[in-house]
Parts: structure tokens; sequence; C-alpha cells
């Protein structure tokens, strides 16, 4: 017993869970209704659901950050990447003469994710080929990409007026948000491909070290070309999420510094920004208690003001109880307590 | 040794051009008295091109300037201080007639507004105002009065429910924080509705003017205070944000839930006319006009007022189905 609540406190994953039901508890304190969840027109409906969906473009991102973060690279480009993902969906459909028409979605869809991926795979050469600082790399596409989006939408905000495209960010499939049902795909996905076959094992390597794994022939470089890809192709379904969820692109807002809490998400969740080790898992429980956060913000009622302090507090909490230093002072601190419980015992039986 | 010398030698000769510079143009403004309009030059210094209200605003301007036949130099900040602060400094260096611009922050102007006093080149501050204690670095700020807008749209409320004896439970959408007119239209707001008790804002949450952001909040708020009556949005993106929120939630917006916003820009306003928001308070873009007249006020030796605000009006259903077809933005 003692035992497995000692492996419970020093999982990585124990204090994003705890601070997840502390999020928790505190919006039902706030709100006893939070957690019902009712079925309403057909669909599930509650503040659950909410933060699932709303949570489900930055937990997407976030997956194909920890992938990047994990061959000890970084992706500043995902929301430039998403904002243009979503002006050239929505900038096919204002073209189109039969915008709600299913095949025409598909179209602009399938179009949007293969210059995401195009995108990647330019991060991808700049980062393995041309051997630029990951950083350095993608801050060019960061910085530069939302100019390209604003090129694409000429500045204005598209309005699009098509049922299967709002589908994707508010429609419901068996009742549940399809964005919800996107990220659960993507996120076994990356889950079955990574830690199913030696996948996960060689991205972790290259992260390690890129040059003994080179020289114990993992192929780096094809390796950081797929992770940037299939990053920026995350970026590209979630900037449609998050389109299709305001039916309309906006190249300024749309996925901004989503870059930032996708990396937080992959922090949260322990993965190290050192490279290596990784955890989808703990990006999962990272990129929920982001949502949980944003919400609890409005169910309690914190003024807009002081919004980024409590952040801001609650992320430097989550941070210092699973840093190395803290779990070691704990660790510490059981042995000690151990210690003095078996000098009682002994002290007892005698 | 030899370095260092050569180094103060560098500083000195600069300091002597920039002396130079500044002499120059305080001569050249000396001179100045009415001249014909088509001689006229004005410097404008756009602050970027983020939304459609912005474009409007450019193209009224440039429209505005072309047909009174006064030259514009026209050039466009994105967003950077930097690169606006540049501008001024050519269009000084070019003793253009005057300069006007939208800053793009409130502060950090003084050094750059001096440098145009100092060359005698009046400048007008169109839309948004700069935060310093000298007034007398600009001539006139021609705007929108942001706090007269949130009065508007409260006035409307109070009148809306005049009838009503039923407590109006209101949730404010508010702009980003610390920014101009969030912080003026919530004050309006708040000052128009306060007379009357049954009047409550149960919520003030940020949505950052954007449509995502007053989708949020409004999924967030709408569970935690099922019961509310109105919403009051800082801008028509978050209003129309709220809808999808508010039709999310099996609510038809505009009947069980009144909407009033700030801006009427197109999108908003076809949400009007269908009836999905109840009020919309203009808030202009359409400023080319006016500008182009202080610029012949001032040519003429004549001092605009210190503050004028931009001629703005407020839409109901009817009035928005009827404008709908010729709106510009």
């Amino acid at each position: 017993m003692n035992a497995l609540l000692l492996r419970t406190v020093s999982s990585r994953l124990f204090w994003p869970i705890v601070m997840l039901l502390v999020l928790v508890l505190i919006n039902v304190i706030a709100f006893p209704d939070f957690l019902t969840v009712t079925v309403k027109d057909g669909h599930l409906f509650g503040s659950i659901i909410d933060i699932l969906r709303n949570g489900a473009p930055t937990l997407i991102i976030a997956v194909g950050m920890t992938l990047v973060i994990a061959t000890r690279g970084i992706d500043l480009s995902v929301g430039a990447v998403a904002a243009i993902s979503g002006a050239v969906a929505c900038s096919i459909l204002l073209g189109s003469s039969d915008p709600g028409n299913p095949g025409t979605v598909a179209v602009a869809v399938i179009v949007a994710l293969i210059i995401s991926l195009v995108l990647g795979v330019w991060n991808g050469f700049l980062v393995s080929v041309i051997g630029i600082q990951p950083i350095i790399a993608t801050l060019i596409l960061m910085t530069a990409g939302r100019g390209v989006a604003m090129l694409i939408t000429e500045g204005q905000i598209l309005t699009v007026d098509s049922a299967p495209f709002k589908e994707l960010g508010s429609g419901f499939w068996f009742g549940i948000p399809v964005a919800v049902v996107i990220g659960a795909v993507i996120f076994a996905v990356a889950a079955l491909l990574t830690r199913r076959t030696a996948l996960g094992m060689l991205i972790e390597s290259v992260g390690i070290n890129p040059e003994a794994s080179r020289q114990a022939g993992v192929r780096a470089r094809v390796l950081l070309f797929t992770v940037y890809a299939f990053c920026a192709l995350s970026a590209g379904i979630a900037g449609l999420i998050l389109t299709a969820n305001q039916t309309a692109a906006d190249a300024n807002n749309t996925g901004l510094f989503i870059e930032l809490d996708a990396i937080l998400a992959v922090v949260i969740g322990g993965t190290s920004l050192a490279g290596g080790r990784y955890s989808l898992a703990g990006t999962l429980v990272g990129a929920l208690v982001i949502q949980t956060l944003v919400t609890t913000v409005y169910t309690v009622g914190i003024p807009p003001i002081v919004t980024m302090v409590f952040k801001a507090a609650v992320v430097t909490a989550v941070c210092l109880l699973q840093s190395p230093t803290t779990n070691a002072a704990f660790a510490q601190l059981r042995q000690r307590l151990a210690a003095r419980t078996a000098r009682v015992k002994e002290a007892a039986a005698s | 040794m030899k370095k260092k010398f050569l180094g103060l030698a560098a500083a000195g000769a600069m300091l002597l051009t920039l002396a130079g510079c500044a002499g120059g143009g305080t001569s050249a403004g000396e001179s100045a008295g009415p001249k014909p309009v088509d001689q006229l030059v004005v410097g404008f210094s756009q602050v970027g091109s983020e939304s459609g209200w912005r474009t409007a605003n450019t193209t009224d301007i440039q429209a505005a300037f072309k047909d009174a036949g006064i030259d514009l130099k026209f050039s466009d900040a994105q967003q950077k201080q930097e690169n606006q602060i540049k501008a001024i400094r050519s269009y000084i260096q070019q003793k253009v007639d005057v300069i006007a611009f939208s800053p793009v922050v409130e502060t950090g102007w003084d050094a750059v507004l001096n440098e145009a006093k100092a060359a005698n080149i009046p400048v007008v501050l169109t839309d948004r105002a700069v935060d310093s204690a000298d007034d007398s670095l600009y001539e006139s700020f021609l705007g929108s009065d942001f706090v007269e807008e949130g009065k508007k749209a409260g006035e409307w409320v109070l009148d809306e429910y005049k009838d009503s004896t039923e407590p109006v439970k209101i949730i404010q959408l508010e702009g980003t924080t610390g920014a101009a007119p969030a912080i003026d239209r919530a004050e309006g707001f708040a000052e128009a509705i306060k007379g009357d008790d049954k009047f409550e804002v149960v919520a003030s949450q940020t949505g950052d003017f954007t449509r995502a952001g007053g989708k949020q909040v409004t999924e967030a708020l709408l569970k935690s205070n099922p019961d509310a009556n109105l919403i009051y949005a800082h801008n028509d993106d978050m209003a129309l944000g709220a809808i999808e929120a508010i039709e999310a939630a099996g609510l038809k917006p505009g009947v069980d839930i009144k909407i009033v916003s700030v801006d009427a820009v197109k999108d908003g306003m076809q949400a009007l006319a269908d009836g999905k928001i109840n009020f919309i308070v203009e808030c202009s873009p359409l400023l080319g006009k006016q500008l182009v007249d202080i610029v012949k006020q001032i040519n003429d030796g004549d001092t605009p007022e210190k503050r004028i605000i931009t001629e703005e009006t407020t839409f109901t259903k009817d009035q928005a189905a009827e404008a709908l077809p010729t709106r510009q933005y």
C-alpha cells in the first residue's frame, strides 16, 4: 500500500493531475453544476464538454509539439501555421460557388492540410539539412507566417457560411463534439505509432544524442523531417478547428500564442525541453490543465486585470511541485519520516 | 588613444549634422502662409491593417484626400511603434505640411513629436490618442469618444427595459484588458445604467475583441449565469462569437438573450438585420473628410478644435437592414 502511494507520488504525472483535480474542485465550489453533463438537442452539453472541445486544438498541437521537443527541438511556428491553414480553407470556400457543398469543404480542408505539411517540411529542412537551431528556424515562420496568412485574407476577417465546415468546430458526431473526436484520434494515432513501435524510442534517442544515434544507424534526418511535418500538420488541423469554431478566418488572432500554450502543456506534462524522454499522457493532462484554468477564470469570476497573474501563479505552482529539486526534497522528507517510524516501532518492540 | 579621438570626432560631426537638420526645418516652417490646396502635402502613418475596420479607415482617408486634390503620403506601420516613428521622421525630413497618424500605443511619442514641433509641422492624431503631459505637441485629436459609445449602449438598455420591474442580469464582454476602448466603453456603460438598481452586471470578462474569445467566454458565463438577460459586447466580433455560444446552449440570440454591441462592421450589421443582435452603437472609421477639413483649417492659419469627435450614429434592426447594402466595411 505504502509502496503504491510512493510510486504514485513520485510519478511525473502526480502533481499535474492533482492540480487538475484542484481546479475542478474550485469550479465545483464556485458553480455546483460544473460537472453536470446533460443531453441537449441530441448532443452532450456542459462545462466539461466545453473544456474538452475548446482544449482540443491546444491538445492536437501539443501532441505534435511533444514529439518535436523530444528531439530536443521546438516549433514556434504552429500558431502561424494554424492561421495560414484557416485562411487557406476559408478563401477556397469563399472563392467557390457552393461553399455549403461537402465536396468543396473536403477540397478546402485537404489543400489547407497539404500546405501545412509543406510548411512543416520547410521547418524540417531548415533544422535537419541546413542545421539551423530549431528555435531560430521556426521563429522565421512564426513571424513571417502570420504575414502570409494576412496576404491570403487580404487583411480582412473572412466569414464563411458553410454548414459542413462549421461542423469541424462546433458540430457533433454521435453526441460528441467533432473537435474532441479529432483530438482523440490524433492522440491515439501518435501514441500507437510511437509507443507500439520503436519510433518513439528512436525519436528519444535523437533527442538525447543525435550524433550517437546517427552512428548507431538511426536516420536522424528523416526523423526530424517527420516530426516537424507532423507537428505542422497537427497545427493545420487545429487551425481548421479554430477557424470553423468562429466560422471566420482571422489572420491576426487565430492561434495567437497557441505555441506557448502547447509548449506549456508539454512541460506541465513532464516532458523535458532538453529532449529525450517524453510523455504523451502528460501532454494530455497538461492541455486539460491549461483549458480548465481558462474556464476557472470565467466561472469563478476572476477580474480580467488579474487573470494573467492568477494563471501565472497556477503554472508556477505546477512547475515548482514537479521540479527535480522539490521532488528530491519530498523524497528526503519521506525517508526521514520512514526512519522515524522505524525507530518508534523499534522502541515499542524493545 | 587615437581610436578614441576618432570616435569623438565622429560623434561631434554627427551632432553638427543633426543641428543643421533642425535649423533647416525651422526656417522652412516660418515661411508658411496659406498655400493653394493642391500644393499641400500630408504625411499619414497608419497603425496597420489588422481588421476590416482599419482597412475601411485607410481607404476612406486615401479617398478623401484624393477628392480634395491634396497629395497624401501614406505609410503602414504594421503595428510597430518604431516603424511609425521612422515614418514620422521621414515626413519631417520631407517637410510635409501636416503629419497625421493613428498612434499604435499611447506612450513614447514625446521625442518625435518635439522634432515635428521644432520643424514647425503641425501634427493631427486620428482614431487613437497619445498619453503625453504636453498637449501642445499636437494640433488636434480626431476620433471616436469611447465613453460616449458605452453611454449610448447603456441608454438603449435603459430604454429597452424601462417598463420591466424584473431585475436585468447583464454579462459584459470586455475588449483587450488595458486597451482604451475597453476601459472607456465599460465606463460609459456603467455610468448610464448606475441610476437603476434593477440592472446588474453579473459577470464581466475579456474576450480580447475576437470572435473566438467572445464565444468561449460566453459559453462559460452562460453556464454559471443561466439566468442572464442581456449581453453587452465591446465590439461586434465578440458579439458574433456570443451568438454562436447562445445558439449552442439551445437559446435564441436576440430573443432569449438580448445583445448590444459597438462598431457596426458588416458582419455585425448582418446579424443585427437578422435579429440576432438587438442594437449596435457605431464606431465609425470613416473620418477622412473630417481630417481633410482639419488640414485645410490649419493651412488657412486657423486653429482647429483640440478634440474633434467622429460623426457617429446608432443602429436598430430596421436601420441596419437599410444601411447594409451600402456598407463599406
